[in-house]
């Protein structure tokens, strides 16, 4: 195997003692929200933080307010600072160029005049990321302050799990980590299930190469998915859980752990919840690079320290899961819906939407497009509304070629298809998938016979090797497109190579290997003609793959 | 390995404890971690073969990680990879024969907003140019 190590960062990404903002003795007349989450802070995001401390403890502004908060969403601009009371954005800010943001915080009031948002802003419809940007990530009193654990308390207080489990089956929550099964009916089904104590896991290995929704949730607002999952516990009678997260997101991880220690030594968590009966204490596990241990089962496995492989189900975790005992298994934004579903009801969040998706969905926009970032719509937003509305079109104004979605088990959705609202069914239809929110947005510098052989190459790295058809399947298949894409490879065998993506598909045990032969169905299914061009003329009409001594760039 | 119970099950946590403390899982550290939580060495060392994060070899002085997700791929990771390989002739895995650049890949940093994005000694870094990359480990 060649991936993956990320090595074990020598400190997390902040030091321990260092200025985190500047906070006034009255309400603040202004304030700069300055983003520090990973993508701002590795453009300098800190020391544009701590020039801003420093001009305005200079200049004696008493009145004005800097703030630590989590992504502002256009990752592609930063580092980015926000002043809430005009509504203006600042992009690319330099530590030593803050002179206009400066002359803003001079003269801007609360309830002035708001300028209007840019169309990235606009656009969108913020629920899952409503306090993202807006809270201090490391602050249970600013999470509080912004209505954090209200719903919690309003469940403990008012409601029987019950009732908030039939609040959430109303409500028409999918789970969002990409199959899209109803939250409800999952929550019942544990509910229900024989067996205590019960387990509920919060699975923030986001594998997805090009996906970064979690990780931006986890890093910009913990609390929002730990009340999330306190109320998942309650509704389904379960009294611990676990956030499984990616090692390689030594932030997020930073953060997640440190709301807990806040929240339980608050009160929010832990043994008897704000004084209530109800008692739930978390634990934050460590991934290790294992792009299968997204899968439910393998997930589990690896909680209970073992190879992350996965195994037949049923029975589901469900039924039986973490040590045997019924386990519900939602992903970070599945949790982060809940607290706003409970606040605002369930007929409220069914009136977003699609017929049968509701809500919204953050998609991790990135790729060839101008604005590449967190973005948050309703579902059934155009692809034309977010690639060309919210993301800006492309780089350079090439032409568009595809959007893939879904990761590695997904597909390219080609331009044709630019105006389809984007929801779990019509993504399905066009043999794509919704994954957990990755959009990739390619031009014409991108070969689909390459991008094909790229997946296929990450699922023969990522295959954990249990069952065969996974394990020497997408060697098989990768060694096809490899000779595909050199140009040493005839029709027949780009048709043995569908009959075998197409065992694939139906044999595997887990959701890797049935989901990997996906980017090849589709890529044949709109692309067909490159195909064709590299096994017919020899040639990558892209000028990607490097075809005998013809040109082209490796 | 105390904090967690010394129970088997924690067994992944320990072992990212140890590489944390040493940079990297040799086979003493194997076999304490194995002893202490009642693992036998063949399930520590199909563990920590099996996750892609734990290196049972150590690292040069300073380490590269090259992201190769889909968005860096899109925007040009291979040909950073090709720059390094070309100049310190060293492929992902590999640490340079002075001992002093060890280069990694990595699936996905979660920085896709920033891509072709790379970490150098644990700082990230987005819109990452090949040459430059180059320069700068050149002259660590």
């Amino acid at each position: 195997m060649t991936a993956a190590p990320v090595p074990a960062p020598a400190a997390p990404p902040r030091p321990a003692r260092q200025v985190t903002g500047l906070v006034p003795a009255e309400p603040p007349r202004a304030s700069a929200y300055v983003c520090q989450a990973v993508s701002c802070l590795s453009t300098g995001s800190q020391g544009v933080l701590e020039s801003l401390v420093e001009r305005i403890t200079e200049e004696g502004l008493p009145d004005v307010a800097v703030k630590r908060v989590g992504c502002l969403g256009l990752c592609a601009s930063g580092p980015l600072v926000q002043v809430p009371e005009t509504g203006d954005i600042f992009t690319r800010v330099a530590p030593d160029a803050v002179d206009p943001l400066m002359t803003t915080l001079r003269t801007a009031r609360p309830g002035g005049p708001l300028h209007e948002a840019a169309p990235f802003f606009a656009r969108q419809v913020r629920i899952v990321t409503e306090r993202s940007g807006v809270v201090d990530p490391e602050s249970l009193d600013d999470a509080v302050a912004h209505g954090g654990y209200d719903a919690l308390r309003q469940v403990l207080t008012t409601r029987t799990p019950a009732e908030v489990r039939d609040e959430i089956s109303a409500s028409g929550l999918r789970g969002r980590g990409g199959a899209g099964y109803s939250t409800g009916l999952k929550w019942n089904t544990v509910a229900k299930a024989p067996g205590s104590p019960k387990v509920v896991i919060c699975n923030a290995d986001e594998g997805d190469p090009g996906a970064f929704m979690d990780r931006s949730v986890l890093e910009s607002d913990p609390h929002r998915v730990l009340e999330g999952m306190a109320i998942a516990a309650f509704a389904v009678g379960a009294s611990s859980g676990y956030v499984y997260c990616r090692a390689e997101y030594p932030l997020a991880v930073a953060r997640l752990r440190k709301a807990i220690r806040e929240a339980v030594k608050q009160g929010y968590l832990g043994p008897s919840v704000m004084d209530t009966e109800f008692s739930f204490e978390v634990e934050v596990r460590l991934g290790a690079g294992a792009f299968v241990c997204g899968e439910e089962t393998a997930l589990i496995a690896s909680i209970e320290g073992g190879r992350g492989t996965p195994r037949p189900r049923p029975p589901y975790p469900a039924a039986s899961g973490l040590r045997g005992l019924p386990t519900l298994i939602n992903n970070v934004e599945t949790y982060a819906n809940i607290a706003p579903i409970v606040r605002n009801g369930a007929a409220w969040f069914s009136a977003i939407g699609t017929a049968k998706s509701k809500g919204t969905k953050v998609f991790a926009l990135a790729g060839r497009v101008v604005n590449t970032g967190l973005v948050e719509v309703p579902m059934g937003t155009s692809l034309r509304d977010i690639v060309y509305g919210i993301g800006g079109g492309i780089v350079d104004g090439r032409p568009f070629k595809a959007v893939q979605t879904g990761g590695p088990a997904g597909g390219c959705i080609p331009a044709q298809f630019l105006d389809m609202p984007v929801d779990y069914e019509s993504l399905t239809e066009v043999g794509s998938f919704m994954g957990s929110g990755g959009m990739i947005v390619m031009d014409d510098t991108s070969c689909m016979v390459d991008v094909a052989k790229y997946f296929m190459d990450f699922c023969r790295e990522e295959s954990c090797g249990k069952c065969v058809p996974c394990r020497v399947g997408t060697s098989q298949l990768w060694l096809l497109l490899d000779a595909i894409s050199r140009g040493e490879a005839t029709e027949r065998d780009v048709s043995q190579m569908e009959r075998l993506a197409d065992m694939v598909r139906r044999t595997s045990l887990c959701g890797l290997g049935q989901g990997a032969p996906n980017p090849i169905f589709s890529t044949l299914r709109y692309f067909r003609d490159e195909y064709m061009a590299h096994v017919v003329d020899r040639a990558c009409p892209a000028g990607v793959c490097t075809i005998g001594t013809s040109e082209g760039v490796a | 390995m105390r904090r967690l119970g010394n129970q088997p099950d924690a067994l992944v946590e320990a072992l990212h404890s140890a590489q944390e403390a040493f940079g990297y899982l040799d086979t003493d550290a194997l076999t304490y971690v194995g002893s202490s939580l009642s693992v036998p060495p063949s399930r520590v060392y199909g563990v920590a073969t099996f996750y892609h994060y734990f290196t049972l070899k150590p690292a040069g002085d300073h380490t590269a990680v090259v992201c190769t997700g889909t968005a860096c791929y899109i925007n040009g990771a291979g040909g950073i990879l090709a720059a390094i390989r070309n100049r310190l002739g060293i492929e992902p895995k590999q640490t340079t024969a002075d001992g002093k650049v060890s280069l990694l890949t990595a699936r996905c940093l979660g920085a896709c907003s920033l891509a072709p994005a790379a970490i150098v000694d644990g700082e990230v870094q987005g819109r990452v140019d090949g040459p430059a990359l180059v320069q700068r480990l050149e002259e660590l």
